[in-house]
């Protein structure tokens, strides 16, 4: 084996595909000869080739023809670490049963955008992993040529295989491996991807790499890293938002078996360059230091800390209330009195964000005017791995390894907070249990590295179930309020919607119905608190959506409409003569999964024998309606089935696309029924799964149904969509049950009480 | 600290811990078994579900100190190539999401179907309610129990 060096960074490469042809001369064997311990595959007994050769930032060849794709994505349970390099396998033309996937590492030369957030991996992921793999492609085929002494054109490839059109001369992939590591990168208008009717793996089912791994148990997570002198770290943080430490009587406890050591980190001091993604409502904490989980869980039990009102926190808090006009919010805050405030703020007026034709002389001739008000509490993520990391931090090095969605911006903060060069700095990505938008947020990687700092010593950073969801951080409580003025023809005249939040606002101004009504009036406001709040799987959606969809119901019995052919002739105005220019949807492609929901449940209006809710919702790109069906048993909903349409564009792996949408639907079910945080005196009242209710078996649908539109249109997302509008036909299948409208999360509070079963 | 003599997955092992440390933390910290899941700590999500002379029941709330005598079989130790028929159900209807909480819900599966081979769909739901899936993977779940039935029975 040798290793042939190149003047290029051959980092760059992945830019100048992404960017422009490079030219770049790339003929190294990097990695060569390293036994994977990364075999993803489900035929864990593909042999190991002596000779690796890297084509690409994405791949490298054995010289035994099997290929080892790098997946650049944290993989969160969106299933990407198969569907991404599914994409580049299906440009390279090779057999999938040849293929190891591995987790690449932080690398942000190479790849852009290694972040799970937003549904966006496989959207923008789209061009630049195809490109990667048919740049590969397209040097295994010069090399080949050159071998066989032919013209490129005349070879094809199948399987790995490439063969000679004019005489039955063949050379796999392996062989010619080490030949096209030296061919140079073409420019990028001479490598052709494609045409969508080509694919043979986009588009047809591949199971989970990890599949094996995951039911024998093997170490995938963060949680399951353990190392050579690991010490474990818990933290203490205030029991009451609001609060910060003032003092603690730590030395019995350093007494205590295993406990190496007890004491307090600032996670954030203010000269910390913080990135968006560094949100933390306690930058101060308590650490306990210990070579063992259970030691250290003991150890903190006993721990004796004193905290204190945080004078800063609470004055801040006033200051901006009282500038923003917003009301009080004291130091220690209370659900009861975010809940009135809500109301009251909800009640004036905000600021517009849009306006269309004339709202306030509409709603002044109205013949009727329908308002109703929405809300929904914070939420924890509740991922069902805790939040940890692993840290090893030096006085010139951090080795960081764990489950985090924004290894690109976390890299940055500990850039600035440990005052280390970038490339020495090292984020490694573990798969994750879970990320759901609570993994945005690397506060628990930079306390890691602050714990190693401080120890000097390689740590394991754990979170119990107690911290992890009372650390904050939490899906925003919201209120909106809507307002449709009806003329006497019972036409819609106007429509309002005045969208608000602790602290954030959901409202999407130009989001369906706005672009189809002719006077609409979209306001904004927020309140702000001392709780932390992050981006939630599907932010702002996965509480508008429901209600908007609530309120649409709501209206179409009043007009006396059925509710989906009310919501297909809003989309018609909308499509044939938009209100606007701003409007975020396609009206056509938003119509077409609704006619598909309705075609596919054998929807009938005024069905009096089922209980059915009808949603429809377009967010991150695509475009999910669904119809539910469910009866209510002593007084808890017992969901019969689920039928969703989506359009996301072409489906790369359609049987995990499936699992997506079958858990986003019960996962948006589960928390607009059940979940909720709330606050006492500015104490999280739930903090473990005795009093936070998730979603359980017995809850979740008898049946989902999923269909997906055919259409060849460039793939959109996924991971969210299906989560946001369940929660709508969840409400109004409910009522339908019930005969009582359903306004406040969770829905459960709502239904103890006066049913019919 | 005291020792105790443990049967895991067939095998005797020894290990020196405090006698109230629950079976979970022995498996993970201390034995290098890690396919047994931490998730709540109080049995409530049933993350770390294990066979206990072939009952499931939560590693969490087991001290190592009650365990002399008894037999636990852990995710690991389910089948030697990771072909119990529970698993093999698994991969065929692809369950996994972000797969955490699979570990436990493959441990719990297997010990209904090990006392009732051929459950219905309430039997399925009654003995996996204590199993929490974050990602919502239930339908796949019970579909995958379905398929274990049957060709355990057949």
């Amino acid at each position: 084996m040798t290793k042939k060096s190149t003047t290029v960074n051959r980092r760059s490469f992945i830019k100048s595909v992404g960017i422009a042809g490079g030219g770049l001369l790339i003929g190294f064997n990097w990695l060569a000869c390293k036994r994977s311990e990364e075999v993803a595959v489900a035929d864990a007994a593909l042999e190991m080739p002596d000779e690796w050769f890297e084509l690409n930032g994405y791949l490298k060849i054995g010289d035994n023809g099997v290929v080892t794709i790098y997946s650049p994505n944290p993989e969160i349970g969106q299933n990407v670490k198969t569907s991404m390099p599914m994409m580049v396998a299906e440009e390279l033309d090779v057999d999938w049963n040849n293929v190891i996937v591995e987790q690449a590492p932080l690398n942000t030369e190479l790849y852009s955008r290694q972040l799970a957030g937003g549904s966006q991996s496989i959207r923008q992921g789209w061009e630049p992993l195809r490109r990667a793999g048919a740049t590969a492609r397209y040097m295994l085929l010069e090399a080949a040529a050159k071998q066989l002494e032919v013209p490129v054109e005349d070879l094809s490839v199948e399987d790995g295989v490439i063969s000679h059109s004019g005489s039955d001369k063949t050379i796999s992939y392996g062989e010619i491996a080490k030949a096209a590591a030296e061919i140079e990168i073409p420019e990028e208008d001479k490598v052709v991807l494609k045409s969508k009717n080509d694919f043979k793996i986009i588009g047809s089912s591949r199971k989970n790499v990890d599949a094996k791994k995951i039911v024998t148990g093997q170490p995938l997570f963060g949680l399951d890293t353990y190392k050579e002198g690991m010490l474990t770290a818990m933290i203490v943080h205030p029991p009451k938002f609001g609060m910060e430490f003032k003092s603690m009587d730590a030395e019995k406890v350093k007494e205590m078996p295993g406990i190496k050591d007890v004491f307090t980190i600032d996670t954030y001091p203010e000269d910390t360059q913080k990135q968006w993604s560094d949100v933390s409502a306690f930058s101060k904490l308590v650490v306990v230091l210990g070579e063992s989980t259970w030691q250290v869980m003991q150890a903190k039990k006993a721990l004796e800390v004193e905290w204190d009102l945080n004078p800063e926190l609470t004055k801040k808090i006033e200051i901006l209330e009282k500038s923003a006009g917003m009301g009080e919010v004291s130091g220690l805050e209370s659900s009861a009195t975010h809940t009135s405030l809500m109301a009251d703020v909800g009640s004036k007026k905000a600021k517009a964000i849009r306006k269309d034709g004339d709202p306030e002389a509409a709603f002044k001739n109205a013949a009727r005017v329908i308002e109703r008000s929405y809300t929904c509490p914070f939420l924890a993520h509740n991922c069902m791995e805790p939040m940890n990391f692993f840290a090893n931090v030096t006085a010139d090095k951090a080795e960081l390894l764990g489950p985090i969605q924004t290894p690109e911006y976390a890299e940055k903060t500990i850039q600035s907070r440990l005052g280390l060069d970038l490339e020495n700095i090292d984020i490694q990505m573990t798969r994750m249990g879970g990320g759901f938008g609570r993994r945005l947020y690397g506060n628990f990687l930079v306390e890691a590295a602050v714990i190693s700092q401080k120890a000097g010593a390689p740590v394991k950073l754990v979170y119990s179930r107690e911290d992890d969801m009372t650390d904050g951080v939490y899906r925003p409580a919201y209120h909106v309020k809507y307002r449709a003025a009806l003329d006497a023809n019972n036409k819609i005249t106007a429509f309002h919607v005045n969208a608000g939040g602790i602290k954030e606002s959901p409202l999407f101004a130009n989001r369906f119905p706005a672009g189809a009504i002719d006077n609409y009036l979209a306001e904004s406001w927020t309140v702000d608190s001392n709780i932390s709040i992050g981006a939630f799987r599907a932010p702002r959606s996965n509480f508008i959506a429901g209600a908007e969809q609530s309120f649409l119901d709501e209206l179409a019995e009043e007009i006396g409409q059925d509710p989906i052919q009310f919501r297909l002739d809003l989309l018609k105005k909308a499509k044939e003569n938009p209100v606007g220019e701003n409007n975020d949807y396609d009206a056509a492609r938003f119509a077409g999964v609704l006619e598909m929901v309705r075609d596919k449940s054998g929807w009938k209006k005024d069905d009096q024998n089922l209980n059915r809710g009808i949603s429809a919702y377009y967010c991150h790109n695509s475009y999910v309606a669904q119809i539910l069906d469910l009866r209510v048993k002593n007084n808890e909903p017992i969901i019969d089935k689920v039928v969703c349409a989506v359009d996301c564009g072409i489906v790369v792996n359609p049987d995990a696309a499936k699992n997506m949408v079958e858990g986003g639907t019960i996962d948006g079910i589960g928390h607009a029924l059940y979940s909720k945080i709330s606050f006492e005196d500015g104490m999280p009242q739930q903090s473990n799964y005795d009093t936070y209710r998730l979603i359980r078996h017995k809850e979740a649908p008898k049946s989902i149904e999923i269909y997906f539109a055919e259409n060849g249109i460039d793939p959109t997302g996924l991971g969210e969509p299906p989560f946001p509008p369940v929660i709508g036909a969840l409400a109004n299948a409910l009522y339908k049950a019930t005969g009582k409208r359903f306004y406040d999360q969770p829905y459960i509070s709502g239904l103890q009480g006066d049913l019919k079963t | 600290m005291a020792k105790f003599n443990l049967n895991i997955n067939g095998e005797d092992k020894t290990v020196d811990v405090d006698p109230s440390t629950p079976l979970l933390w022995v498996l993970r910290d201390h034995l290098n078994l890690v396919g047994t899941k931490y998730g709540c700590g109080i049995a409530q999500c049933g993350a770390c579900t294990v066979h206990f002379n072939g009952s499931a029941v939560r590693s969490c709330q087991l001290p190592v100190s009650s365990l002399e005598g008894s037999k636990i079989k852990t995710i690991e130790g389910l089948s030697e190539n990771g072909d119990h028929p529970v698993q093999q159900a698994w991969l065929e209807i692809d369950v996994p999401q972000c797969g955490y909480c699979q570990a436990g819900q493959i441990m719990s599966a297997s010990a209904l179907l090990e006392s009732n081979p051929n459950p219905s769909d309430e039997e399925i739901e009654n003995a996996m309610n204590g199993n929490i899936c974050r990602c919502g993977t239930y339908s796949r779940i019970k579909a995958a129990i379905k398929a274990a039935s049957k060709s355990q029975v057949a």
